[in-house]
């Protein structure tokens, strides 16, 4: 006998869940949470040897194409996951729906922003700027 | 849900009443360790939005993250990250539907802390 299910072909073909929302925030949160198990090291024991060292050291530094592409890549990922981790946390605590479409509307103007700040930083910083 | 309205009675006590397991104690820590890490990573992206503005706002943010206090964020946020690194990881093993036998995520459970703890320490080393 076919596989049976009891979902509509409409609502297979959409293919959301109960939760009207389907898998792919699950997913996107594993895949960027393994990109940064990469790219969290390559970027932060640079950072860490940064610090302190004045301007010209930094700029050299960051002007670098590897350490200015991990870069990009770090702050582009984490940011991604930084918003996908807050959405998660506003979904559990926030219940007012005002409240929360507020909440989840700020979260991801802030990890945009940062984002969009840490990736033109770097890449002024590259092309010399 | 404790939004809807109760009338006077009262809601049921948990986190008074019972002890939380280590494993759910860093379930949670890995929750604030996440929120927390928004905030060090505003400061990371300031620090490097302040290279590429100039060397005013450079002395400026440098100095900041350089300050003692600045330095005691970074380490703390340092350990924060190299926590919520370790437990990711141990979240991946899971949602490949591996660890969960109760043994192994005790062993887990230690392997975490200690990992984190050793990271951070690794990274101050090298920097």
């Amino acid at each position: 006998m076919r596989n049976q299910s009891i979902r509509t072909p409409l609502g297979r073909v959409i293919g959301l869940g109960s939760a009207k929302d389907g898998t792919e925030h699950w997913w996107a949160q594993r895949l960027t949470a393994l990109g940064l198990v990469f790219l969290t090291p390559l970027f932060v024991v640079p950072f860490a040897g940064a610090l302190g060292t004045g301007y010209e050291a930094v700029r050299s530094l960051y002007a670098h194409p590897f350490h200015a592409l991990v870069a990009m890549l770090f702050i582009g990922v984490a940011c991604a996951h930084l918003k996908q981790g807050l959405q998660v946390v506003i979904e559990d605590y926030v219940s007012n729906p005002s409240c929360r479409t507020i909440g989840l509307i700020a979260n991801g103007f802030y990890c945009w922003l940062l984002a969009a700040a840490g990736i033109f930083s770097v890449l002024k910083i590259a092309f010399g700027g | 849900m404790a939004d809807v309205n109760r009338g006077n009675r009262p809601l049921s006590p948990h986190l008074q009443i019972y002890r939380l397991p280590l494993t759910a104690m860093l379930s949670i820590t890995h929750r604030i360790t996440g929120v927390g890490l928004a905030l060090g990573l505003l400061l990371v992206i300031w620090w490097l939005f302040a290279a590429s503005t100039g060397p005013l706002a450079f002395a400026v943010a440098d100095g900041v993250l350089t300050s003692l206090l600045g330095r005691l964020v970074l380490i703390g946020s340092l350990w924060a990250l190299c926590y919520h690194f370790c437990n990711g990881i141990r979240h991946l093993f899971w949602d490949a539907g591996m660890g969960f036998d109760l043994a192994v995520a005790q062993r887990a459970n230690l392997l975490v802390l200690v990992g984190s703890v050793v990271l951070a320490l690794i990274v101050l080393l090298l920097a």
